[in-house]
C-alpha cells in the first residue's frame, strides 16, 4: 500500500471521483488552473478540463449557490472554500438552502454537494486562517459534517462525501495536509459517514476527539502507556450528525472521559458529546467529563506565543490525560 | 562567543516539514545576519533560510537532501556575542511547574465516590470503608473495584470471617443490624474479681452468637419421646459393639441417624436463609457440637443420611477426638446444614438451643431420664427423653417442624432389637 500525505489522500480520492463519474466536478478560488493554494486540486485542471475544474470568483457566497444549484440539477460538485474562515459569506446557501432542501419540498428536490474547507491552526495563519467553524453548523439537520484525522480516512470519507445525496461538509485540517502521512489503498473504497472509529484501544482513560487532534492524543496515549497510563481513543470522524453509541460504548469503557477540540470551549462539538455521555452514562462515571479546548476568546492570535497558548499541542493533552488518570 | 542553532523556518501555512536541496555555506565560513545560508525545498514553495545571527558556521547539522520538520534543528553557528542569545528563536516556553503533589497521607477523597464505584460496589456487595484508593487524594476509582471484582478478594470486616462461620455466607442482609451500643456504661471490675481477655474461640463463640440472636428470630418447640426399646437395644448390644468395633455405640449415634432420616423427609429443616431467597440444601451435613475446655467445636457428619448408626457413631468418635486432641481442620468444620446438639451430655432435661448461623434450625438431644408414664390407664417406668428445637422463624413455620419432630419421634420409638440393625 503505498504511504500518503493527507493532502494527496484528498487528491486522489477527487481525482478517482472525477473519473468514476462526470457529473463529479470542483469548483473555488484557484482551484483550476493554480490547482489550489494548498495544491489539493492539483493535476485536476490537466486531466478534466476547464468546466470540470472551476475557478471561480472571490465570492464565497456564489461558490456554494452555484454549487447547490447544480447539485440540485443532477450534478455532484465539490465545492471549496481556500479557507474555512472565508465560509461565513456562505452560510446563508448552506443552511437555508442544501440543508432544508429535502425536508421544504417534501423529499422533491435534494442537494448532493460537497463544500470542502481547509480549517485549524497552528500554522501562524492568525485570525482569518486557523479558525474552527464546525460548531457554526453541528446544529442544522439536513446537514453532515466530516473531518477525518488520517490520510485513509480522509480518501475513504471524501468519497462518501461526494456520493452521498445531501449536503456534506468536509473540513481538513491545513496543518495536518503534510503532517500526516500514512498507508491508503490505491483501490476504490468508501467509508461510512456517520462512525466514528476507535484509534487506539485501552482501559484507562477514554479520550473522544476529532481531526488533528487525533494525532496529537495518539502521540500523548504513546508517552503516557510509558508510565503505564493506558488511553481508549475514539476519533468521531462524523462530528454531525454524531455517532452516539460509539461515544456511549466508549465513555463507559473506562468511565474516565477527555473529550479535546482546538474550537472554542463553550458550544463546541464536544460539548454536545459531554450531553450525550451525562444522559446515559451516568452509572459508568468515574470521573467529570473534562474538555479541553480553546479559550473562549474570538480567533487564534497571530504573536507565536499567544497562538501557542490558545492551540491545542500533545503538550497540553498528554497533561490533561494523565491529571484525568490519576484522578 | 555563544553557539546558536539555526532550525527549519515555518515556509508556508501547511508546510511542516522542508528538504535542504543546497547548504550555500560551509563550516567555518563567516555570514551576516539575514545572509542566505541554505535552499529548502518543500512541494508548495522553494525558499532560502536566511541566518538569524551575524557569525561563524560551527557544525551544518543536516545534509544536504535530508527532510527536515519544522522546528528542527539544521546548524549550529557560532555569534561573536551574547546579545545574539536574545534573539534565539528557542524561546524556551515557561510552562507553570507541576504543583507539588499533596502528601500521599492525602486522604481527602476517600469517600468521595463516583456513580461507577457506588453503583459496582453495590452490585458486588463491597463495602467501601475497606477498600484502598489509588486515586487522588486515596479515592477508590472504578479500576480499584474491577480489580476487586476480578481477583474474587471481596473484603470483609474481621468480625464474620471467624471459626465457626465457615459457611459460604453469600449474602450480607442490610437487615443485619448493627451492634447495639450498650446504654449503660461497661461493668468495672474489683478488687479480687478476674478478668478473662476475650480472645480467639471465646471471641469468635461471642460474635456468632450475637449475630444468630440478632439476626435471627428463633422460635421453640419441644416434644417428649419414649425410648425404652432403644435403651433397651443398646444396653444389650454396647459391649459387644465395643469389642468388635474400638469404639463406643453411643446413644447420640441413633438420635444423629433419626434426626437425618427426619430431614430427608422434611428439607425445609436443611435450609438456609440468604436475603431474598431460601436455599434448601441438597445433602445432609450435620453439625455436632463437641465442648472442650473453654472452647466450642462444631464439627460436621458429613451426608449423615448415607451412613448407618455404626458409620455416624464412628465419626462422632472420630471428630470428638480430634476436638479433643486440637486436630480439627477447617475441611471438618465446613458444610454443616443442621445442627444435632447432645445437651443431655450435661445432665440436662430441657433447652432452648442458639441457631448455628446460617442454618435454619437446631435440635437438643436432653438426657434420657426414667420417668412414670401412663400407658393403657397403668403407670409404667419409662426412658423418656426430651428433643428441644429451635427454629429460624422466617424460614419456618410451627406446622413443619411439628410434622418433622413428631417424625423423628416415631423412628426413635420403633428402633428395637427386630426393627433395626446398626450395620
Amino acid at each position: 500500500m503505498p504511504v500518503m500525505s493527507y493532502i494527496q489522500a484528498v487528491t486522489s480520492a477527487l481525482k478517482e471521483e472525477m473519473q468514476r463519474d462526470e457529473k463529479v466536478f470542483v469548483l473555488g478560488e484557484d482551484v483550476g488552473k493554480k490547482g489550489g493554494v494548498f495544491r489539493a486540486t492539483d493535476g485536476l485542471y490537466d486531466e478534466f478540463g476547464e468546466y470540470r475544474a472551476l475557478d471561480t470568483p472571490l465570492a464565497e457566497s456564489a461558490i456554494a449557490g452555484v454549487g447547490i444549484g447544480a447539485a440540485m440539477y443532477g450534478m455532484r460538485p465539490v465545492a471549496e472554500m481556500q479557507f474555512a474562515d472565508f465560509i461565513m459569506p456562505a452560510v446563508n446557501q448552506i443552511i437555508s438552502e442544501a440543508a432544508r432542501i429535502r425536508y421544504r419540498s417534501n423529499n422533491d428536490w435534494n442537494c448532493p454537494i460537497t463544500i470542502r474547507a481547509p480549517y485549524g491552526g497552528g500554522v501562524h495563519g492568525a485570525l482569518y486562517h486557523s479558525q474552527s467553524v464546525e460548531a457554526v453548523f453541528a446544529n442544522q439537520p439536513g446537514l453532515k459534517i466530516v473531518m477525518p484525522s488520517t490520510p485513509y480516512d480522509a480518501k475513504g470519507l471524501l468519497k462518501a462525501a461526494i456520493r452521498d445525496n445531501d449536503p456534506v461538509l468536509f473540513f481538513e485540517h491545513k496543518r495536518a495536509y503534510r503532517l500526516l502521512k500514512g498507508e491508503v489503498p490505491e483501490d476504490d473504497y468508501v467509508l461510512p459517514i456517520g462512525k466514528a472509529d476507535v484509534k487506539r484501544e485501552g482501559s484507562d482513560i477514554t479520550i473522544i476527539t476529532y481531526g488533528l487532534c487525533v494525532h496529537f492524543a495518539l502521540q500523548a496515549a504513546e508517552k503516557l502507556a510509558e508510565e503505564g497510563i493506558d488511553a481508549h481513543i475514539l476519533d468521531l470522524r462524523t462530528v454531525y450528525p454524531l455517532d452516539q453509541e460509539a461515544i456511549i460504548e466508549a465513555a463507559k469503557k473506562t468511565g474516565k472521559v477527555l473529550l479535546i477540540t482546538e474550537d472554542n470551549k463553550e458550544g463546541s462539538i464536544i460539548s454536545e458529546v459531554a450531553a450525550i455521555i451525562s444522559e446515559h452514562c451516568l452509572f459508568d462515571l468515574d470521573a467529570p467529563i473534562q474538555r479541553l479546548a480553546g479559550p473562549d476568546v474570538p480567533a487564534m492570535p497571530y504573536a507565536p506565543t499567544m497562538e501557542k497558548y490558545f492551540m491545542m499541542n500533545p503538550d497540553k493533552v498528554e497533561k490533561a490525560m494523565r491529571e484525568l488518570a490519576e484522578f | 562567543m555563544a553557539v546558536e542553532k539555526i532550525t527549519m523556518p515555518q515556509l508556508g501555512e501547511s508546510v511542516t516539514e522542508g528538504t535542504i536541496s543546497t547548504w550555500l555555506v560551509k563550516e567555518g565560513e563567516h555570514v551576516n545576519k539575514y545572509d542566505p545560508i541554505a535552499e529548502v525545498m518543500t512541494d508548495k514553495v522553494n525558499a532560502e533560510v536566511p541566518s538569524s545571527f551575524t557569525g561563524t558556521i560551527k557544525e551544518l547539522v543536516a545534509n544536504e537532501g535530508d527532510t527536515i520538520a519544522v522546528g528542527e534543528l539544521i546548524c549550529y553557528m557560532e555569534t561573536e556575542s551574547d546579545a545574539g542569545a536574545a534573539e534565539s528563536s528557542e524561546t524556551v516556553d515557561k510552562e507553570p511547574e507541576k504543583e507539588t503533589e499533596a502528601t500521599e497521607q492525602d486522604q481527602s477523597m476517600k469517600k468521595r465516590y463516583s456513580p461507577a464505584v457506588l453503583r459496582m460496589a453495590q452490585e458486588n456487595n463491597i463495602d467501601l470503608e475497606l477498600v484502598d484508593g489509588t486515586g487522588r487524594g486515596g479515592r477508590i476509582t472504578r479500576k480499584d473495584i474491577e480489580k476487586i471484582i476480578t481477583s474474587g478478594e471481596i473484603p470483609k470486616p474481621s468480625a464474620s470471617s471467624v471459626q465457626e462461620e465457615k459457611q459460604p455466607t453469600k449474602v450480607e442482609t442490610p437487615t443485619q443490624p448493627v451492634q447495639p451500643k450498650p446504654a449503660k456504661p461497661l461493668p468495672q471490675s474489683q478488687a479480687g474479681d478476674v478478668e478473662i481477655p476475650v480472645t480467639g474461640v471465646r471471641k469468635a463463640i461471642a460474635d456468632n452468637m450475637v449475630r444468630s440472636k440478632t439476626e435471627i428470630p428463633h422460635a421453640w418447640m419441644t416434644v417428649e419421646v419414649d425410648v425404652t426399646d432403644l435403651v433397651s437395644y443398646r444396653n444389650q448390644i454396647k459391649n459387644d459393639f465395643k469389642q468388635k468395633e474400638g469404639f463406643n455405640l453411643t446413644f447420640f449415634a441413633f438420635f444423629v441417624k433419626a434426626v437425618a432420616q427426619g430431614l430427608k423427609e422434611f428439607p425445609q429443616l436443611n435450609s438456609m436463609w440468604a436475603g431474598d431467597k431460601i436455599i434448601q440444601k441438597k445433602d445432609i451435613n450435620l453439625s455436632i457440637a463437641v465442648a472442650k475446655d473453654q472452647e466450642l467445636f462444631v464439627p460436621v457428619i458429613k451426608n449423615a443420611d448415607d451412613l448407618s448408626i455404626k458409620g455416624i457413631a464412628r465419626d462422632i468418635n472420630d471428630l470428638a477426638q480430634k476436638a479433643r486432641t486440637g486436630k480439627l481442620t477447617a475441611d471438618d468444620m465446613q458444610g454443616g446444614t443442621f445442627t444435632v446438639n447432645n445437651t443431655g451430655s450435661f445432665g440436662s432435661v430441657q433447652s432452648m438451643g442458639v441457631i448455628n448461623h446460617p442454618q435454619a434450625a437446631i435440635l437438643q438431644v436432653e438426657s434420657i431420664v426414667k420417668k412414670p408414664v401412663v400407658i393403657d390407664g397403668m403407670f409404667a417406668a419409662r426412658d423418656m427423653v426430651n428433643l428441644c428445637l429451635s427454629l429460624d422463624h422466617r424460614v419456618l413455620d410451627g406446622l413443619v417442624c411439628g410434622q418433622f419432630l413428631k417424625r423423628v419421634k416415631e423412628i426413635l420409638e420403633n428402633i428395637n432389637e427386630s426393627t433395626t440393625n446398626v450395620y
